[in-house]
């Protein structure tokens, strides 16, 4: 029997390899299937378990931005502080609250989860390994992750908890709003790169599309932290105001679930920066250690977010809209004009984009980025000084003429 | 069509990470509006001002630590002044100028708190702000450590000055945190004064105007941010504080970011006080010699009041003639700057509730007593 | 915000304020008012200041007459002297009322027990606990810079603002002002 599917194969080395050590023991297209579901069980459990060390490492880079120390009783530096997590929340009684809708209560973490895990299938690891390599990618990714507000909901809904809803409410209308922005920017990078396979848009970048399109990645990184409910945007979850928003009252392993998925969309939207605007693999060492680079931009990535979350304190949810609608969206807009215009006029013959004409793009975008965020801060922002006219420092001489309030 | 809304009631609850302790509010919201708001007190109740009764007058030094438990040394020195008052003494020169350092210390830490805690609830996750704040008051505190014994509550003062002198490693490591301090809070200041999303969250939220701040007696730096020149350290000085120089920062309208921006002036101007009591202090008496147990003359009265970070602390005493007062009223400020939160919530946003709340600085030790 | 972003990523570089307990500790200041008490029963004479004194009224002392001298000036027999460790707030104002410099407070602050009975703290623990006075209220310790840290334990001869033979020459009694002037 001919193995339909081999042509597509045969670029991805890991499929290479299970499929080879595989096809002598059954028939073809089964060894086709039981590759298939070892890749992906593959990348499933690194994905879980960067999950788990990700929140070790998010606790001690917070940890030591605030000159303390991290979590770092258990095991050696710490390192088994997500197992110690583990089976405290095991442990803990699974609570589901009278009134509430117990199917979608129980399934709910699933379907918070669901979306990062599908969005892992398309991120190429080296050139030609990913699991599937979508010639629609780009769409697959926004579409999928456009899933993820319908879990917040449903979470903050079958909690029969006023302070659940409040936070699925307003995480709703955050999650929907920046979805728009964020759409825009990938565009620019679709049409500078032709297709929206990612595998092409690596290998289209010759110089790394951060530097092309500096505006295009501001915009997709600030919508993503509100897309993943990271602060400055975490309102569906603020600790302080309404406990914890959309997961009050999921306790025990559901809650670890939920846990994950926002620490693992964190670590997959940190893989689709490094794969569209960092360069993926491409970097001064040979090819086949492509992989730890893109290792080293996506820590990168994660690290830059931890460092925004530790500084900023939170928006408030107008504030959030009118930043989206009034900020991120005209600059959004205006990248993909700017884009659009110049590959018009640099088009070579066939369509490509040679890497001079990057580079002419890149300075043109950038000095465009740096106007459009200028204007943009004079025109939607009401700053005033620190020192308010009306505030005075006086001193006792000046407070004991003129006061005779009592 | 118009929709139907219905209006929410929720019990922010006793229990609740960023109230400031056992504070219950019931907040009706419209959506994310706020419509009405109802505090509910008496949870940290414990009685103190009974407990006084029973106790001697230096015992009771004890009790009144546990009030404000954020700054226990203004406590004391208001519970000091009234007795001093009844009994019609006056404490040496030298225990004065100890007093007042050891009191701007004290605001100094009590507002490292208010401030922190201040930016913790706007949301920077985990608190770096915080943890900023809280790194420079344990500096605080390991001085009074020294001093004292203590870090927390104090129990320095006794009726008639202070209860022992310094050690002399004490002036070795006020002159390092005089030094080291002022970089501190120029990073502090760094970080928040010119943070645009401090800004906008603060600014022209929950204005209290002057007016209406006097007329709910508001008292400290609730009032000073409204734009009403008022300090007791200089309208009706007490201890040392005629003899050194200092300023008084006065806001304009009393928002959140008013608040924020007098107290962070006002650890400045601590530090000057500081500085000026540590030049101009001299040796000598540091207490009086007063009897182990004291008796006030029967039917004599006594109103003692400072300012303490938080407002007016005012203690009044009656005497009976024994060896305890026959009754004391503690004039809270928390409790009477609690009664404008009325004002302050109604018409703001969820969001602001938490934060508003924290800017009127309160401490539910003094509110409940 | 640039700014801010910048501080944040001065104070990754710093090394982190926390000392690991257990493994380190951070060490009292000699005036430390711990959890542990300090008494010289050769200083002491039953008379129940330090009881009166405590606030929460946690000292319980029973006492007999002597049966060794009843001349005057002389201590009772001391049957029970009782410190309720769970409910002391550690004011310390049981060692200010101390005529005679028996009590001290200690400077440990480890003193967790499992039992509320094992909070009391009897006459027969105050006897053999180790002697590490705190200075706290007692100038004399300080003008010799004793620091309880370093474990040198004081006899009662040594602890005393008086000769170790007050009644044979001075009146016991306490000055609140002491001897020697500050600073």
């Amino acid at each position: 029997m001919i193995c339909v599917l081999e042509g597509f194969y045969q670029t991805n080395i890991i499929y290479r390899t299970i499929h080879g050590s595989l096809s002598g023991l059954m028939p073809c297209w089964s060894a086709t299937i039981v590759t298939g579901i070892m890749f992906s069980l593959f990348l499933v459990n690194i994905f879980l378990v960067s999950t788990a060390l990700m929140t070790w490492g998010e606790r001690r880079l917070l940890g030591r931005f605030q000159t303390r120390v991290g979590p770092n009783r258990w095991g050696p530096f710490g390192l088994l502080q997500p197992i110690a997590d583990l089976i405290s929340l095991l442990f803990k009684e699974n609570l589901i609250p009278r009134g509430s809708d117990k199917i979608l209560f129980i399934v709910v973490p699933i379907l918070i989860m669901m979306p990062v895990i599908m969005v892992l299938g398309v991120i190429p690891l080296a050139p030609g390994v990913a699991l599937a390599d979508l010639n629609v990618g780009v769409l697959y990714i926004l579409a999928i992750t456009s899933v993820s507000s319908l879990g917040i909901f449903i979470a903050g809904w079958s909690s029969n908890n006023r302070f659940a809803i409040f936070g699925a409410v307003r995480g709703v209308a955050v999650l929907i709003s920046y979805e728009v922005p964020v759409v825009i920017s990938l565009l620019g990078i679709v049409i500078i790169s032709g297709s929206m396979s990612l595998l092409d848009i690596v290998e289209a970048q010759a110089i790394p599309f951060l530097m092309v399109q500096p505006m295009g990645l501001l915009v997709f990184f600030i919508g993503s932290s509100a897309e993943m409910n990271r602060t400055p945007f975490d309102i569906a979850e603020a600790e302080s105001e309404i406990i914890a928003g959309f997961h009050t009252e999921f306790s025990g392993i559901k809650f670890a679930i939920i846990q994950a998925a926002e620490y693992g969309a964190m670590i997959v939207t940190s893989a689709i920066i490094a794969i569209v605007f960092l360069g993926g693999w491409s970097g001064p060492l040979p090819e086949y250690l492509g992989w730890f680079w893109i290792l080293i931009k996506v820590l990168v990535c994660v690290f830059v977010f931890t460092w925004v979350r530790a500084t900023l304190p939170r928006l408030r949810i107008d504030q959030i809209m009118a930043f989206c609608w009034k900020g991120l969206l005209p600059m959004s807009l205006i990248n993909l004009l700017a884009v659009v215009i110049e590959t018009f006029i640099l088009k070579g013959p066939n369509g490509q984009l040679s890497v001079a004409d990057l580079w002419i793009m890149c300075v043109i975008n950038t000095i465009i980025t740096v106007c459009t965020v200028i204007v943009l801060n004079k025109l939607i922002s009401n700053k005033v000084d620190p020192l308010r006219s009306g505030s005075k420092i006086l001193s006792q001489r000046e407070l004991l003429l003129d006061g005779q309030g009592d | 069509m118009s929709i139907r809304t219905e209006p929410m009631t929720i019990n922010i609850g006793p229990q609740h990470p960023s109230t400031h302790g056992v504070f219950r509010l019931r907040v009706t919201f419209d959506g994310e509006d706020i419509i009405e708001a109802e505090p509910i007190l008496g949870y940290l109740h414990r009685g103190t001002e009974k407990l006084a009764e029973e106790r001697n007058y230096v015992q009771i030094v004890t009790l009144t630590d546990r009030l404000d438990y954020t700054a226990s040394m203004t406590n004391n020195q208001a519970y000091c002044l009234a007795v001093e008052k009844l009994l019609e003494v006056e404490a040496p020169l030298r225990a004065k100028y100890l007093r007042t350092m050891t009191a701007e210390l004290q605001r100094i830490a009590s507002h490292l708190i208010a401030v922190g805690f201040f930016l913790q609830e706007l949301g920077t996750f985990g608190g770096t702000p915080l943890m900023y704040a809280f790194r420079a008051r344990e500096r605080i505190l390991d001085m009074f450590e020294m001093l004292c014994g203590a870090r927390i509550t104090l129990s320095y003062m006794r009726p008639g000055g202070v209860f022992w002198d310094p050690p002399s490693e004490f002036w070795s490591s006020l002159d390092e945190f005089l030094k080291e301090f002022p970089s501190d809070l120029a990073e502090m200041e760094d970080l928040l004064l010119n943070n645009e999303i401090l800004m906008v969250r603060t600014r022209e939220v929950s204005p209290l105007s002057a007016e209406e701040a006097i007329n709910n007696s508001v008292s400290g730096p609730v009032l000073r941010a409204s734009g009403v020149k008022m300090d007791l350290r200089v309208m009706d000085p007490y201890d040392a504080y005629s003899m050194v120089d200092f300023d008084v920062p006065i806001g304009s309208i009393g928002d959140n970011y008013d608040r924020f921006w007098v107290r962070m002036q006002e650890v400045r101007q601590s530090l000057r006080i500081i500085e000026q009591c540590v030049d101009q202090i001299e040796p000598g008496d540091y207490r009086l010699d007063l009897p182990k147990v004291l008796r006030a003359p029967e039917g004599t009265e006594s109103y003692g009041k400072v300012e303490a970070p938080k407002g007016e602390l005012g203690f009044y005493l009656f005497s009976d003639g024994g060896i305890s007062p026959y009754r004391m009223k503690i004039r809270s400020p928390s409790l009477i700057n609690l009664s404008v939160i009325d004002r302050l919530l109604v018409g703001w946003k969820l969001a602001d509730m938490i934060v508003s709340l924290g800017s009127i600085d309160i401490n539910m030790g003094e509110v409940d007593r | 915000m640039v700014k801010g972003l910048l501080v944040t990523l001065k104070n990754f570089s710093k090394k982190p304020v926390t000392i690991q307990y257990p493994e380190q500790r951070v060490s009292q200041h000699p005036r430390f008012r711990g959890e542990e008490f300090s008494w010289y029963e050769e200083r002491c004479t039953g008379c129940a200041s330090c009881a009166k004194y405590c606030p929460l009224g946690i000292i319980e002392i029973v006492t007999d007459p002597s049966d060794t001298a009843v001349k005057q000036g002389d201590k009772y027999k001391l049957e029970k002297f009782d410190i309720q460790l769970f409910r002391c707030m550690f004011c310390g104002l049981c060692v200010e009322a101390c005529p005679y410099d028996a009590l001290f407070m200690g400077s440990g602050f480890e003193e967790g027990k499992y039992t509320r009975n094992d909070m009391i703290i009897t006459i027969d623990d105050l006897r053999n606990s180790p002697k590490n006075p705190s200075t706290w209220y007692r100038p004399q310790l300080e003008a010799k810079n004793y620091d309880p840290r370093s474990g040198q334990q004081l006899s009662w001869k040594e602890v005393g603002r008086e000769s170790w033979n007050w009644h044979k020459t001075e009146k016991a009694g306490m000055r609140i002002t002491p001897d020697r002037k500050q600073d």
